[in-house]
């Protein structure tokens, strides 16, 4: 491997090319003595480059590759992942059990399809204690539109509590189970709310959350409503707002594997031109399309609000109905043609 | 926040005058580039850059709330707990008392349907006392259509609350409080809104409407859609955080534009689904559609429809996040719009946003215009 794969500055890379120090096994045999005499720089700046030569090259001998999983312990890791479901069955059932953990999930659609919706159900389900089958955790929302409303979330969060009491007082037959102690007041107590402004501030609230989660223990889902809208108006140079996505995309699946929450999406819809009509599709462009691991299109099909699979390294592509009602997120009402597989 | 100095952020000093000497100056240069660019532009090492990009990212962040501290925020600071009530009892209810302040809310529909009678409502009752369920200050009204009258306004007001207006000197001081802007074009409006966001807050402005955003485009000689687009971009981001920041409502009308044919509003996955045999009726149902585009579309919070529809004027609920998608059908009287039921229907399906204009000519006695 070559020198110029380590992450070093252009100056000192360029002072280790010019002294022959082309390869990484030409550097691992050197003293950091020898190599700081012979590049011209300080001896801690040659140590610190062997240590990373040193990362580099051992990743490759021990224990076959470092940091490699096999795919049989990846399964029983993934198996025991929890989803957080959507309080509709149908969409759950497609999603294989709810939205999951240590995923980022795209959720795009037309405006007023109710993604917004979906955002608030979930950063309010996120907080179903585990006696319900629940993850008991809680919920980052970051609103660039401002049209997170709380008098929503409350309404969700009151039918949601509903719920669980019903829930409860269903199994005090059968067993003595525990009242429910959770109140609305409780769960909109933990939706972080995040009200962001300009695309500056988003990309330093994406590099923030590491360590807001670190302190904020419990963080199980965070939820961008949305992600294209400052990207949308304030960039002129696209290859630069490529760029700057892509990073931006890499770090929330670095948070969603780190602290396994799961990170949910939101994105608007364009129009685009292909094959002699337009059509339409997600917003952020094709390169953008990649850098998620699960994509969910919301669309009307007649007078119904249904969900499709897009994308999924995991699930088949299928479609299921859902509705948007007072209570929140539920199953489509007519359920003659449930869950669509193709 | 996007403007805080990378000097003020307590970096190393060494680190921040490499900043400083590349022009990297505030948080949003530093951010708009990838860990990599800024690697190659300052000539430092992958740690410090990274922990240098931490820093500024903390102090460039913004706040973080909880959603019960919002709640509480707006039932202490806020009269009406932040809606201003538009004296349509079930569209108030439908959205949680009134149009909600610091977002912006709009209103779409054919020529004639009463965007303009609506807004003007809207403006009266802002301008109203506390006492009698106003919000009790100033209003700015960009009458970009020049359809703003003060004699409609006053009879409105001497119509539907007669106990007010009838006090001496009232209605002077009502109609004294509402402030008509008329730009002439983009440029003109993109002037004045930006002089709007201090007077708001000094004066007392309780609601600004914009009457209509399209008018304002038309007028212009632009050559491309896409760069429509993009002007309107940043005009609607600029509302937002206006809406926001000074926790005022902002109502914004938009014209209608008939659909293309060709217009399809399909995912490419959709026409795989189904053998287009269902899918051909629909195209040729002729129909009108918000004249400003899909991104626009996104960006409002409150998209509200008028629409005729044989021979009836029925407003929409169309787009809102805590309503669900209600109809109710109104009339227009000399007090202004009023519902016919305040009971709404809930209609299922795209079909709430179309806007339908059958019917509407017989209403307002055009001749010879068939639609």
């Amino acid at each position: 491997m070559e020198t110029s794969r380590l992450p070093l500055s252009s100056s000192i890379r360029g002072k280790l090319i010019s002294a022959g120090y082309t390869s990484l096994s030409s550097i691992s045999s050197v003293s950091s003595t020898d190599l700081a005499r012979d590049v011209n720089i300080t001896e801690s700046e040659a140590f610190e480059i062997l240590k990373m030569a040193n990362q580099v090259t051992c990743s490759g001998s021990s224990s076959l590759i470092n940091g490699a999983k096999n795919a049989w312990d990846m399964l029983n890791e993934e198996e025991a992942l929890p989803h957080i479901t959507t309080s509709c069955s149908d969409l759950d059932k497609i999603l294989g059990g709810g939205i999951s953990c240590s995923d980022v999930t795209e959720i795009g659609g037309v405006p007023g399809i109710g993604k917004t919706q979906i955002g608030i159900q979930l950063s309010v389900n996120v907080q179903i204690p585990r006696e319900f089958g629940g993850l008991g955790g809680k919920a980052i929302y970051i609103d660039t539109e401002g049209s997170f409303m709380v008098e929503r979330a409350l309404q969700i969060a009151e039918a949601c509590v509903e719920d669980m009491e019903e829930y409860t007082g269903y199994m005090h037959k059968h067993f003595k189970a525990s009242q429910v102690q959770m109140k609305p007041k409780d769960i909109l107590e933990n939706i972080f709310y995040f009200r962001v402004c300009s695309y500056t501030e988003q990309i330093a609230l994406v590099n923030h959350l590491d360590k807001f989660i670190s302190e904020n223990k419990d963080v199980k889902v965070v939820i961008v409503d949305s992600i294209t809208f400052h990207f949308r108006q304030d960039f002129d140079d696209l290859a630069q707002r490529t760029r700057v996505l892509s990073e931006m995309a890499l770090k929330f699946m670095k948070l969603a594997k780190k602290f396994s929450l799961a990170v949910v999406l939101l994105n608007q819809v364009t129009t685009k031109y292909t094959e002699g009509s337009f059509q339409l599709a997600l917003a952020l462009g094709d390169s953008w399309s990649h850098s998620c691991t699960n994509r969910v299109i919301l669309y009307w099909n007649g007078d119904e609000r249904y969900a499709y699979i897009d994308k999924s390294p995991s699930l088949p592509s299928a479609s299921a109905s859902y509705t948007v009602t007072s209570r929140g997120l539920r199953n489509s009402s007519s359920s003659s043609k449930r869950v669509k597989m193709m | 926040m996007a403007n805080k100095l990378i000097g003020e952020m307590n970096l190393h000093k060494r680190i921040s005058n490499i900043f400083a000497a590349r022009n990297i100056i505030t948080a949003k240069d530093a951010l708009s580039m990838t860990e990599f660019e800024l690697m190659e532009l300052l000539d430092i090492g992958i740690k410090e850059i990274q922990s240098a990009v931490k820093l500024i990212s903390e102090a460039a962040s913004p706040p973080c709330l909880s959603a019960q501290s919002l709640l509480e925020q707006k039932v202490e600071n806020e009269y009406l707990s932040g809606h201003l009530p538009t004296h349509l009892k079930g569209l108030d209810s439908a959205l949680c008392g009134g149009i909600p302040f610091g977002v912006v809310t709009e209103l779409v529909g054919p020529p004639g349907i009463g965007k303009s009678q609506f807004c003007m409502k809207l403006a009266l009752s802002a301008s109203f006392p506390k006492a009698y369920g106003g919000l009790d200050g100033r209003v700015i009204y960009i009458d970009v259509e020049s359809k703003f009258s003060s004699r409609r306004v006053i009879e409105m007001g001497l119509k539907s609350f007669p106990e007010v207006f009838h006090l001496k000197g009232m209605a002077q001081e009502m109609a004294g409080r509402i402030l008509v802007l008329r730009p002439t074009s983009l440029s003109d409006f993109t002037d004045s809104i930006q002089e709007l966001k201090e007077s708001i807050l000094q004066n007392q402005v309780k609601l600004l409407v914009i009457d209509s955003m399209t008018a304002l485009l038309s007028g212009e000689n632009n050559p491309g859609a896409q760069r429509q687009q993009h002007q309107l971009g940043w005009h609607i981001s600029f509302l937002k955080s206006l809406a926001e920041f000074a926790r005022i409502p902002i109502v914004v009308t938009n014209q209608v534009r008939s659909q293309n044919r060709d217009e399809t509003s399909q995912y490419s996955f959709q026409a795989k689904l189904k053998d287009g045999c269902q899918e051909h009726t629909r195209t040729y149902d002729s129909h009108l559609v918000a004249a400003l585009g899909i991104n626009w579309a996104h960006a409002v919070t409150i998209r509200l429809v008028l629409e005729a529809k044989s021979g009836e004027r029925i407003i929409k609920v169309a787009k809102s996040p805590m309503s669900p998608p209600l109809a109710f059908p109104f009339h227009i009287t000399s007090g202004g719009i009023s519902l016919l039921s305040d009971e709404g229907t809930e209609l299922k399906g795209p079909g709430i946003n179309n806007i339908h204009a059958r019917g509407h000519s017989d209403m307002i006695n055009f001749n010879g215009d068939c639609l």
